[in-house]
């Protein structure tokens, strides 16, 4: 079980190594665990998921709106049913609510039957067209002029964070090394093997996987490829308190037109509502900000759909910036000459599709020359609950007897236990900031960010992280 | 192991929740006045509220007669509690409700379910951070909010930043230039969308003289970068200009709002001025036993006035507990721009009066020398003009004369200014 966040790479030559630990990168990682290969997983920043994967709007799509006939609408599709396989068995927080794509006026509304034939055409068999009666009777609280929705019941809600997680956790538990704090450079690709040059060394590896995000354009060119180029297309998000989460029980999601998208809101599988994402067109990998205009355009939107949403507090605004490119599908392309695999423009389905992605990625190593040898099974993971959907460790009489700290709430808002704080900060993966405590299990993440908490869960961490170092350091002299 | 949600079960007279001035002086009164069993409850490890991490003085002189530290402040009032023979844990958080007065309890030794003759909600009130504001940007480190900061200097000895930006020019926000400046912060300017301070002069001008600090007025945050740590802060002026200050840390101060969460659960109305539950002269909500004390109700006045509602409450929650009817003040009391809100917010014509004859305010502008005018029906039942300015986020107050003139049956009352 290895991850770092120091020191020099191994020098050894990996059967793979996958640039870029996002939700596409730790499933290809955890999909390759299963084969018994040298594996190295790196990555930029100082934690799994902590890019596009981090900030989107959690939902796990059916694809009934894919364009039919494209890897992605394929990849969609299949990913939708092995995750929601996979979060029963790991516990990722997982709600089947289904989604309402509302129609606000006559265009929207004569748009409905043709999308249900879409979906239809993406295999997906169980929308409905509802009339406004049958609208305002599932969503009560909905604003007034609705005239008619499409009923997806399959849309569901997820947990991203915990979904990257539990695939990172279970490659490294079953033998991935996921290296840190550890960008990879210049790529010189041999007849043999590749090397990377990263700060930390260079990292050789028989194939390799791009799968990082926003620079998979950058990574693609530094092997010769010109595919595509990605565009970041920011959205914004407003999430809202938790009390607003009587105010609807599905995904409520715009009706394309020719116009342009809408914004949806949608229930989060942690009790909030949220609302968003706006989509704008920038060329700056990093502008992961929001803008006054982005969240003002956002509430007047919001205001039409939900107007009682708009008077409870807003508990987090975020950013993320979709991958796209100048295509209108996946960029998944085999360099077989160059044992090479580039993994791009997974822009807006990439949290649904990411194990699906995942095992295409590894058939297309094969045709690239990887003999992955035979399957085994790997060990099962079971993450913590941080969903709503069940009894949360505050709430578990069972748990509590055998551990009081699960019994001692530190985060009030979102009722965050010392235990549970105390396991994340000893996890297979652990966190290496607060921001990394508040994604694996909530704390800080309420609507007082940190006015109750925030000293007492950065004390926490603070003491976790001397407590390592100290570890570390006693295990560099006792080498000595 | 499966999951099981077993509670053992208690009932006791009178539940506290929160341990903050407001619930410590209730439940001190209560259980002098031998009631048998009083229980005040904190999710915190420590009781005493805010105060805990206050380590500036000033706390105490409205209902101690006497000036203390807040840590001192919050000692005396748990030593009060407790000497009466109250019963204080802490390290447990109420989550919810089981039914009217029954309320569900997690802490260290198990789950619990406690019910109550009568509940007082005392679970005070917080600055709204950052997002709550919607000010955009990026998400840097080095962003928090005044209890936060005062945590994390008095209680845990962190580090804070080296240049600070505070947000406000309260009462408040000078609390968190002390803070900061004892943690060893530069604080480079103190923001306010208002175009003076509003804090005593002397208060404001000490802050000034003694330490340089700009004041930077009628200006809103407009944007924040910095990746990791918060790198500096764009200002608009109302006039449209907007200036750059560098700083890595920022602190969000005022901008109240009530810890709501337990009383809006229960279904209790909130006011929209105060946005804590709605409730009469006598800490009434409209839920059957169920109070509300402290800066749950106005948010925020000073610790001694919290304190000094628990004294007050204990009288009608000593009725109750004799078993006289629940019949609370249903009149609402609103009040419109550029108020903010007033408090008590539900009357009974002929009912009691509010604690020290008045009603407390707050004005979101500077009024001069305002008139006030209270308006039942179109029927005006007072008007008149304060004898000085009325300064956001700082109290004033209406007196109550006009409440016997009120009809009991009649539409809501208006407080307006012109
Ligand atoms: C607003 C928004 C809403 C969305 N909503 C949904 C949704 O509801 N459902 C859904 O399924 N999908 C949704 N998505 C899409 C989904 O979030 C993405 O498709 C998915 O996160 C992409 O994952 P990734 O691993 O490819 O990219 P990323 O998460 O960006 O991961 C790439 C990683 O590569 C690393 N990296 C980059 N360069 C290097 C380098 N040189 N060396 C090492 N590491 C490097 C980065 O640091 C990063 O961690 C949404 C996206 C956005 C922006
Ligand atoms: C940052 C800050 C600085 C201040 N500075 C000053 C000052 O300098 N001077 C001054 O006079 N006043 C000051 N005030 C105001 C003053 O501290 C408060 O008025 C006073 O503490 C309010 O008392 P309270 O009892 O209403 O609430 P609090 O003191 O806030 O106490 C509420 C208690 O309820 C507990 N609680 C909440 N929910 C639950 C639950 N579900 N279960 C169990 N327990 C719960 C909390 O843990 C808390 O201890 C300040 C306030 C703040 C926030």
């Amino acid at each position: 079980m290895t991850v770092t966040t120091t020191g020099d790479l191994p020098d050894e030559v990996h059967d793979v190594a996958i640039v870029g630990a996002g939700v596409v990168g730790t499933a290809i990682a955890r999909e390759l665990a299963r084969y018994r290969l040298r594996i190295a997983l790196v990555e930029a920043s100082d934690d799994v998921g902590n890019g596009t994967s981090k900030a989107n709007t959690a939902i796990l799509h059916t694809g009934f709106d894919a364009t039919p006939g494209t890897l992605e609408a394929r990849l969609v599709r299949e990913g939708y049913q092995r995750l929601i396989a996979y979060a029963a068995e790991t516990g990722i927080p997982l709600e089947p609510l289904g989604a309402l794509l509302v129609a606000w006026d006559g265009e929207q509304l004569a748009a409905l039957p043709a999308l249900a034939e879409k979906a239809a055409r993406n295999g997906y068999d169980e929308t409905s067209v509802l009339d406004a009666d049958a609208v305002y009777a599932r969503e009560p609280h909905l604003g007034p002029g609705a005239l008619g929705a499409l009923e997806v019941p399959g849309e569901s809600i997820i947990c991203p964070w915990t979904t990257t997680l539990a695939y990172a956790t279970q490659a490294v538990r079953a033998g991935v090394d996921l290296h840190l704090n550890c960008p990879a450079g210049a790529i010189t690709t041999g007849g043999d093997h590749h090397e990377i040059a990263t700060p930390r060394g260079v990292l050789r590896t028989r194939h390799l996987v791009n799968a990082a995000g926003l620079y998979s354009d950058e990574i693609n060119r530094r092997l010769g490829h010109e595919e595509f180029t990605v565009t970041p297309r920011r959205g914004q998000l407003i999430v809202f308190d938790k009390f607003a989460r009587g105010l609807v029980d599905r995904i409520l999601l715009p009706v394309p037109t020719a116009l342009g998208k809408g914004v949806l809101v949608a229930p989060t599988v942690y009790g909030n509502v949220m609302l968003g994402p706006t989509a704008e067109d920038l060329d700056d990998k990093t502008a992961t900000g929001s803008s006054a205009d982005g969240l003002a355009s956002l509430r007047e939107k919001g205001e039409r759909i939900l107007p009682e949403l708009l008077a409870e507090e807003v508990t987090a605004v975020y950013a993320g910036l979709r991958a796209a490119t100048e295509h209108g599908d996946y960029q998944i392309h085999a360099d077989p000459g160059r044992r090479y695999v580039a993994v791009g423009g997974i822009r807006s389905t990439g949290l649904t599709a990411s194990m699906a992605i995942a095992a295409h990625v590894v058939e297309l190593l094969t045709d690239c020359g990887l003999d992955p040898g035979p399957e085994r099974e790997i060990e099962p993971v079971r993450m913590p609950t941080i969903g709503e959907a069940f009894p949360r460790p505050y709430q578990r009489a069972d748990l509590i007897a055998a551990d009081p700290a699960y019994g001692t709430v530190v985060c009030h808002c979102e009722r965050v236990t010392r235990g549970e704080i105390r396991d994340a900060l000893t996890a297979t993966v652990p966190p290496a900031s607060l921001d990394g405590i508040r994604r694996r299990t909530r704390a800080l993440g309420g609507r007082c960010q940190g006015f109750f908490c925030g000293a007492e869960v950065r004390a926490q961490f603070e003491a976790a992280t001397a407590a390592q170092d100290r570890t570390a350091q006693d295990r560099t002299e006792a080498r000595r | 192991m499966t999951p099981t949600t077993d509670r053992t079960h208690r009932t006791v007279d009178v539940l506290v929740i929160g341990a903050g001035p407001a619930g410590l002086a209730v439940a001190a009164r209560l259980a002098a006045a031998g009631v048998d069993r009083v229980e005040v409850l904190d999710r915190e490890q420590h009781a005493g509220g805010v105060p805990r991490h206050c380590h500036h003085t000033g706390f105490g002189l409205r209902d101690l007669r006497r000036v203390m530290t807040g840590p001192d402040y919050a000692r005396h009032h748990i030593a009060a509690a407790i000497r009466a023979g109250a019963v204080l844990r802490t390290g447990v958080t109420a989550t919810g409700w089981a039914a009217p007065r029954t309320v569900d309890i997690t802490g260290p030794t198990g789950l619990e379910r406690i019910t109550a003759t009568a509940v007082v909600l005392a679970t005070g009130a917080r600055e709204r951070p950052r997002s709550a504001r919607l000010v955009p940007g990026t998400r840097p480190a080095g962003v928090l909010t005044t209890g936060q900061l005062q945590q994390a200097v008095h209680l845990h000895h962190q580090s804070v930043g080296r240049r600070a930006v505070i947000v406000g020019a309260e009462r408040v926000s000078h609390s968190a230039v002390d803070t900061l400046r004892r943690a060893g912060a530069e604080v480079v300017a103190m923001v306010t969308d208002q175009p003076r301070h509003q804090t005593h002069p002397a208060c404001h001008l000490g802050t000034l003289l003694r330490h340089g600090i700009p004041l930077v007025t009628d200006a809103t945050v407009a944007e924040l970068t910095g990746r990791g740590r918060l790198e500096s802060v764009r200002l608009r002026h109302r006039d449209g200009r907007t200036a750059a200050v560098a700083c890595d840390t920022m602190v969000f101060t005022g901008d109240w709002i009530p810890d709501h969460e337990l009383a809006r659960s229960a279904g209790i109305a909130l006011d929209p001025g105060t946005r804590g539950p709605a409730a009469d002269a006598d800490f009434r909500t409209a839920a059957p036993g169920v109070f509300a004390v402290g800066n749950l109700l106005h948010p925020v006045e000073t610790a001694d006035i919290a304190a000094l509602d628990g004294r007050f409450a204990a009288a009608p929650v000593l009725r109750h507990l004799t078993g006289v009817p629940w019949t609370p003040g249903a009149l609402p009391v609103r009040v419109e721009a550029p108020l903010l809100w007033v408090w008590p917010n539900r009357i009974a014509p002929g009912g009691p009066p509010p604690p020290r004859g008045r009603f407390t305010l707050r004005t979101t502008r500077f009024l001069t020398r305002p008139v006030l005018t209270v308006v039942q029906d179109g029927h005006t039942l007072h008007r008149g003009r304060l004898p000085r300015t009325a300064v956001p986020n700082r109290p004033f107050h209406l007196p109550a004369g006009w409440l016997a003139g009120a009809a009991a049956h009649g539409g809501p009352v208006h407080i307006t200014v012109d």
